[in-house]
């Protein structure tokens, strides 16, 4: 399924052009989430692309990037995939009621020597 | 010399002696970290985003006291420093973005991302040298081997962060010969430990973590050092061998002020 809006507003959202990736999979091969992924980083570039976004809005895919930057150095063309899996993220947080983690969570995932930034980072990241 | 300081909320809390030791070492090397007045937390991660304002106004904010001052700012943690060094870049490079802030922040003077952003490792490297820390030096760690972890987000996404080369960094490596002791090179130094995966997927958090351990003390470390709180919990969380100590803790009993904070 083609879904052009959704497309041009993770585009947009992101910055990224998917079309300068010449698929070398550099970003999934440097990619320390990748066993826990449905969908690879290369895969998120391809699929934006070509306008399947519903798949990777409900993919649990999306909450297991952990931000560190790896796909983005990486890449050999500068595409930047961790820029489309955090717009597609927001399109999903975003919408009513699919906040991933609320304050109501935080007392099943808090232990005592947890850090401030632990749950800060958190948030931001599952949560609007 | 003074300089503007950006402490962070874990360094007012579970991280307090990354803030004190740091404190204390740079008065020690001639610098005073002036605390911005009402810093607001940085929220830990950048979202890249480019239509995401708000999240970003704390590092503005941060950035606007410190140009106010006429005074560079330094921070200490690694992800607010990732943050409000991303966050200035946006603000110079960006103009649709920083429009939207300086629009909604109303006030007189807009902000065009013109502070400088020092890591307090840079401070050490660019403003104090690593060759005078060096002869600052009381306690020399001779013959300790320790091993740098880098992690994330002090060195990508590196055309931002311009700290060091992103995969075959030294600045850490040189930072430990300058207090006596010998740095352990080992290929995992500038992978992630997790970061906030431990609360969606604690066996990825796990799983990262100990490859980070394992490969620093099969190069031989006998101390692993970090300037990042999250990655001092996640290798400690998952069971590190060798302790795990913020840099500026070694830094602080190397230059002999370690004591004088524990009163």
């Amino acid at each position: 399924m083609n879904n052009k809006y959704l497309r041009d507003e993770i585009i947009r959202q992101s910055g990224v052009d998917p079309k300068k990736c010449m698929k070398c999979g550099k970003c999934s091969a440097a990619c320390p989430a990748y066993d826990e992924m449905e969908y690879h980083p290369h895969q998120f570039v391809s699929m934006v692309d070509s306008g399947e976004i519903i798949p990777l809005l409900e993919s649990e895919s999306l909450y297991k990037c952990l931000s560190c930057f790896s796909c983005i150095d990486r890449c050999p063309r500068g595409v930047e995939p961790a820029k489309l899996v955090e717009a597609v993220r927001m399109c999903a947080i975003r919408r009513q009621g699919r906040n991933r983690m609320t304050a109501e969570n935080v007392p099943e995932i808090l232990d005592s020597d947890a850090p401030q930034q632990l749950l800060v980072s958190a948030f931001r990241k599952y949560s609007k | 010399m003074k300089v503007s300081y950006f402490p962070g909320c874990t360094l007012k809390n579970k991280a307090k002696d990354l803030d004190l030791y740091a404190c204390k070492s740079a008065e020690a090397l001639g610098i005073t970290l002036e605390e911005i007045e009402d810093w607001q937390c940085c929220g830990g991660v950048f979202t890249t985003g480019k239509d995401e304002v708000a999240t970003k106004l704390s590092s503005v904010r941060a950035l606007k006291s410190a140009e106010k001052r006429e005074q560079p700012l330094v921070t200490v943690c690694s992800a607010c420093h990732n943050v409000i060094k991303q966050t200035n870049h946006a603000m110079k490079n960006d103009r649709e973005f920083s429009d939207k802030v300086n629009r909604y922040m109303q006030e007189d003077e807009g902000y065009f991302g013109n502070v400088p952003v020092y890591h307090y490792l840079e401070m050490l490297r660019d403003m104090v040298g690593f060759d005078l820390l060096e002869k600052r030096v009381l306690n020399p760690f001779k013959g300790k081997k320790i091993a740098a972890y880098y992690g994330c987000l002090l060195l990508r996404p590196s055309s931002i962060m311009d700290m060091d080369d992103p995969e075959n960094p030294s600045i850490m490596e040189d930072f430990i010969k300058a207090l006596g002791a010998e740095p352990v090179i080992y290929g995992m130094r500038n992978e992630c430990c997790g970061g906030y995966i431990g609360v969606e997927s604690p066996n990825l958090a796990k799983k990262s973590s100990n490859a980070v351990v394992a490969n620093a003390i099969a190069q031989g470390a006998e101390m692993i050092i970090t300037a990042c709180p999250l990655c001092k919990y996640n290798l400690e969380k998952n069971g590190a061998d060798i302790p795990v100590t913020y840099f500026t803790e070694v830094l602080a009993e190397a230059l002999g002020v370690k004591e004088d904070t524990n009163e």
